[in-house]
């Protein structure tokens, strides 16, 4: 195996959260980071079906229905959370409170344009969700994805090809190979995972990608 | 004062007809008011635009009545979820029309149109699909999109407690979508697990008031919709 695994990803990215942010996970890959809090550091968890201070899942079988995520998978409460409608959760993630929202990718383009809710396909019953509104008004928006789709084909690209979720939004991408910043130059490359060279990188993504400064 | 308190879901749902535009609280299945909806189905009322942010799951509550042919049009963010086979199989059918919003938007024009506020701009969906042939407008050096506020005819929703009065509590994520719904619903019925006594509720935690509400049944040990469908439920 090259690069990051899933859980590798996530602990990464949790390094670079500040101590009490308010943060938004999206479902997958982004769930994961909420095992990998750094030492020290206190994360306040904003589920947009209408929870703040939402804490890990129950043991099986505990729990209640009514008390669920973004997924629809029961949660907890942690102490010092709060419930709230829907309205009031989007005016959290429109109006700029929450301080990062954090979601997988089908791609991203070195503008920074994000695709993640629909290939396009004619077939597909289309379903988007919250996406929107949080690319729209969360502080900072960081992309956890595999650098690749299963297919081998880059995830980022020069432009989308698949429907937008929104324009200019990524600020960042962590990936199995590299860390990367969307800059206004394009896709700077800010780390690169244990034993991953800049070429192959390089060869795996659809965009030039800038080297890391040293 | 006349009471708000109504024997029973047939009796509440009564005057609901063919055409209607009707709200359904939940998320998933969290908020989601099963008895009504069922009763909704035992009116035989179609033609019917629904309102709620995803499609049901397995062939009861809203997916039984999106199987029994009652709804002309869903209005929602989340048209597939675990154990949803029946909105996909009429969509694909081209039996069933779909608004679909994002969740944000969907929950801001339902805030709007119980609010008297027409419609807004927000920036969400900006340069994407769902913005397609809507107005957008530059304001401030940035571009939003117009987006117009959603009333009902009926909304239907679920609460955990409620007053005579109509003043509602609900439980944990329950809670989504029905304050919301409960200001844009001409005629807002609640299906409250418990009916308290004037007084009973402390005033400074009520989360929708009363005014909100104009039709109140109670069922006090409400079904799951995840329950019925590990059971292989379906309705009618």
């Amino acid at each position: 195996m090259i690069g990051r695994s899933r859980e590798e990803m996530a602990k990464r990215l949790a390094q670079d959260i500040d101590d009490g942010a308010y943060v938004n996970l999206g479902i997958g890959i982004p769930e994961l980071i909420a095992k990998y809090v750094p030492e020290g550091k206190e994360f306040i968890y904003h589920t947009e079906n209408g929870l703040l201070g939402m804490g890990p899942s129950p043991e099986d079988g505990e729990g209640d229905p009514e008390l669920i995520n973004a997924g629809k998978k029961r949660v907890t409460e942690l102490p010092g959370a709060a419930y709230f409608h829907h309205a009031d959760s989007f005016s959290m993630i429109r109006g700029g409170h929450l301080d990062l929202s954090v979601l997988g990718a089908l791609q991203v383009s070195m503008h920074g344009d994000l695709a993640n809710w629909s290939t396009g396909k004619a077939d597909a019953v289309p379903a988007v969700g919250g996406a929107m509104d949080l690319v729209a008004g969360v502080k900072s928006v960081y992309v956890i994805t595999q650098h690749c789709t299963k297919n081998g084909a880059p995830k980022l690209v020069e432009n989308c090809t698949f429907p937008l979720t929104g324009i200019g939004v990524v600020n960042r991408i962590y990936t199995d190979l590299a860390v990367i910043e969307v800059t206004e130059d394009g896709f700077q490359v800010i780390e690169l995972s244990p034993n991953i060279t800049f070429e192959y990188v390089q060869e795996h993504t659809g965009a030039l990608l800038l080297k890391p400064r040293s | 004062m006349r009471t708000k308190i109504v024997p029973n879901a047939p009796i509440a749902l009564a005057d609901i007809k063919d055409g209607d535009t009707i709200m359904i609280g939940g998320f998933g299945e969290a908020g989601s008011p099963i008895e009504l909806i069922h009763a909704l189905i035992d009116t035989g009322a179609t033609n019917l635009i629904v309102i709620n942010n995803n499609t049901g799951s397995g062939e009861v509550g809203l997916a039984a009545l999106i199987k029994e042919h009652r709804v002309a049009k869903m209005i929602c963010s989340y048209p597939k979820t675990a154990n949803s086979t029946v909105f996909p199989k009429l969509y694909h059918a081209g039996e069933i029309e779909l608004e679909l919003v994002p969740q944000g938007t969907l929950a801001e024009r339902i805030r709007a149109g119980g609010s008297g506020i027409p419609a807004f701009y927000t920036p969400a969906s900006v340069g994407t699909p769902l913005s397609d042939g809507k107005e957008i407008r530059e304001i401030k050096g940035r571009n939003y999109v117009l987006e117009y506020g959603l009333t009902a005819d009926f909304s239907l929703i679920k609460a955990k407690k409620a007053d005579m009065h109509g003043n509602l509590l609900y439980n944990k994520t329950a809670r989504n979508f029905a304050p919301l719904m409960a200001m844009a619903g001409k005629i807002t019925i609640v299906q409250a697990q418990e009916i308290v006594d004037l007084g009973q509720l402390e005033p400074e935690t009520i989360v929708t008031p009363g005014i909100f509400v104009q039709r109140l049944i109670q069922i006090s040990a409400p079904v799951l919709e995840s329950t019925l469908v590990a059971d292989g439920a379906t309705y009618p």
